[in-house]
């Protein structure tokens, strides 16, 4: 009795009952959201509960969006590498091409659960718009998504994508013009039209309880990883590897592993043009406490608490707060965070492409490149598994921009 | 007695019911913002309440947002509003100053050093709307201990056990928004203001101030019926926009809204 009641005590269990991991994540809104979140946590709460509602979110998942992704072992890169042996998480290959949907999909089930007949989202990328957008369509939801500026003239594609799926997409002009604004615009939609409308935050920030809630809808690509792992390998890996920029897909990975203390964890931020030239998105690695979007968590901010645009050459990343849970695991030592700048994430774009045959997004550039530089340092029996989060083809005109190439 | 008690319990005697209008210091340039605030007494406002920009304010429609824009743009921080206020006091030691803004500026300068410097400064109260009273236990302690009110929001979608919780943990009044929205919003409706802030006396003895949806002189009369105090703010700032390009015009225009608002509360309740 007393062994197990210990055995549960150093089990994680976070957050708390107020959404807090530590110090981080709460309840940081105005009067107007208490309310709907209180009906959104306990609506999430009972429909985890249900086996009728986590029977359809399973079949939603093979059936709609494809899982289980393959866990493939990326031999070529491994031995150019000359190291470890390096896995890759295939979220690239779900429908819509990224991580995003296994949240989009939980989020529109309960937003039908809960009568809502209307969703939000916001989008920096586009790559969770896409996925809203495209859950919408298929659950027959009205959806609306902000995006800043700045972001819908650099992804025409996704926008375009957006509104042939029936998606409405409202330009964000007001701040930086990018994802932090498009995420105010959105909460302001949200305290205007609460009774019919349903938020579906992109990443793993914002009031409780989304980050614990989109941590749990994207738990799946971990404990998939796990059982993948010991069926290839028969033992867990040495390291995981994730790019952060709210965070979705490195909690996605980490949490199943958080209690398997052996298993080291990396979460790679968007260096940008270099830490040092403060044009980067890396709160983790360069930031500090603050509050922002309903949490305290790690931010990008002047001396005076302004929040400070961000730079980075994935959208994905370019955002200047990050997950309460990341900020929770930073500061108790559970997982490492570090960065990678633009140029290095370029590099490993490339290098996969050309190497394993499979375009990753930048975003996932960014964990890739990470790799190339831990990996060498590792024995050949060592283990990485890396979060492949995404597919690059949504980034090639960047990429063909860069090199001056006009497509 | 701070500031804010004395002249609600004084307005109390009187049957007058406190005008309370919003400004977002530093727009739309930081020498605008202390002239403006003393002509804004002088046209009959009871209370100000001063902004403070923030690059993020998620609960601000189009044209508070505008006005924190235009104040960033002189890079104007909380330590710079602070100076303002303090300036203010140089000339009027009465008029109630509430600051209101968002939690982070206040995070990073630190809650102690905060109050500190707010009570020093002049400052009567604070007013942040993205933290709720089950988030605010340490800086209570810290605005308590400099004798500084904290007025929490109550909204339409405040259940009535949350009014009772918000009621014990604000001090000055509690600030009905008497609309679902961002700031600037939508049409009032007065019956149903009505019905919340009598239900929210029910619960506290402290006075209610009712604001979103306040425009002009007819829709604060209609909420001066019920309410202790009548905050106006998007309305004003609009004004301030239009004229800022001109000091004097601005002034003017500003004073003038609140002269026509205050008129419109008086008729309505004396």
């Amino acid at each position: 009795m007393s062994q197990a009641k210990s055995e549960n005590q150093d089990k994680y269990n976070l957050p708390d009952d107020r959404g807090h991991f530590g110090e981080y994540g709460g309840i940081f809104v105005a009067e107007t959201l208490m309310g709907p979140i209180q009906e959104l946590r306990e609506a999430y709460e009972k429909c985890m509960q249900d086996e009728a509602f986590l029977a359809e979110l399973d079949n939603q998942l093979r059936q709609y969006v494809g899982r289980p992704s393959p866990l493939y072992y990326a031999e070529h890169w491994s031995k150019k590498l000359g190291g470890a042996k390096v896995y890759l998480k295939r979220e690239d290959l779900n429908h819509t091409g990224a991580h995003k949907v296994n949240n989009t999909v939980g989020q529109a089930l309960l937003a039908r659960h809960m009568g809502k007949t209307r969703i939000i989202a916001e989008t920096g990328a586009g790559q969770h718009g896409v996925a809203s957008a495209t859950v919408a369509a298929q659950l027959g939801l009205e959806c609306v998504v902000y995006m800043g500026e700045e972001d819908i003239q650099r992804q025409a594609i996704n926008v375009f994508r957006m509104k042939l799926l029936g998606a409405k997409v409202v330009p964000v002009t007001s701040g930086s013009k990018t994802l932090k604004d498009a995420l105010n615009e959105a909460m302001r939609d949200w305290v205007t039209n609460i009774d019919n409308t349903f938020y579906i935050i992109g990443t793993v920030a914002g009031p409780h309880p989304y980050p614990a809630m989109v941590r749990d809808f994207q738990a799946i690509i971990g404990r998939e990883a796990k059982e993948q792992i010991l069926e290839q390998e028969g033992r867990l890996p040495d390291a995981l590897v994730a790019c952060v920029g709210g965070g979705s897909n490195a909690i996605g990975l980490f949490y199943p592993f958080i209690d398997d203390k052996d298993v080291a964890m990396y979460g790679v931020e968007g260096a940008g043009e270099g830490i040092e030239t403060g044009r980067h998105a890396a709160p983790l690695c360069a930031g500090k406490s603050g509050v922002l979007h309903g949490n305290r968590t790690y931010l990008v901010e002047d001396a005076d608490g302004q929040i400070i645009p961000t730079h980075c050459i994935s959208a994905g990343l370019d955002y200047p707060g990050v997950g309460p849970e990341h900020a929770w695991l930073k500061d108790s030592g559970r997982a490492n965070y570090v960065s990678v700048t633009d140029e290095e994430a370029l590099q490993a774009f490339h290098d996969l492409t050309r190497i394993e045959g499979i375009i990753p997004a930048l975003e996932s550039s960014h964990a890739l490149a990470y790799v190339s530089k831990m990996a060498p340092t590792m024995d050949k029996d060592k283990i990485i598994v890396v979060n492949l989060s995404g597919r690059g083809d949504k980034d090639i005109h960047t990429v063909a921009n860069l090199e001056g190439i006009s497509i | 007695m701070n500031r804010i008690d004395a002249r609600f319990a004084e307005y109390k005697k009187q049957g007058r019911v406190a005008l309370v209008p919003y400004v977002t210091a530093g727009d739309p340039g930081p020498d605008t913002t202390v002239p403006l605030m003393h002509a804004m007494v002088k046209a009959g406002a009871d209370i100000l309440e001063l902004g403070v920009p923030f690059s993020d304010p998620m609960a601000e429609g189009p044209v508070i947002q505008k006005a924190m824009e235009r104040a960033l743009e002189h890079h104007v921080s909380l330590r710079d509003v602070l100076g303002m206020v303090s300036q203010f006091r140089q000339q009027d030691d009465t008029t109630p100053v509430l600051l209101m803004g968002y939690l982070n500026p206040v995070e990073i300068m630190g809650y102690e050093a905060f109050a500190e410097a707010a009570a020093k400064a002049g400052v009567d109260g604070v007013l942040l709307v993205d933290i709720p009273p089950e988030e605010a236990a340490p800086l209570l302690v810290a605005l308590a201990k400099h004798k500084l009110d904290i007025v929490f929001l109550v909204s339409p979608t405040t259940s009535d056990e949350r009014i009772q919780t918000i009621a014990r943990s604000s001090s000055g009044f509690v600030y009905y928004v008497s609309l679902k929205g961002v700031t600037g919003a939508g049409h009032l409706d007065t019956d149903e203001v009505a019905d919340r802030v009598n239900r929210i006396k029910s619960y506290t003895d402290l006075p209610v101030g009712v604001g979103f949806g306040i425009k002009d002189a007819d829709s604060a009369a209609r909420v001066a019926k019920v309410a202790d105090a009548v905050v106006v703010g998007s309305a004003l700032v609009k004004k301030i926009e239009e004229f800022a390009g001109s000091a004097d015009k601005l002034e003017a225009a500003v004073a003038g809204l609140i002269a026509e608002i205050r008129a419109g509360i008086d008729q309505a309740t004396v």
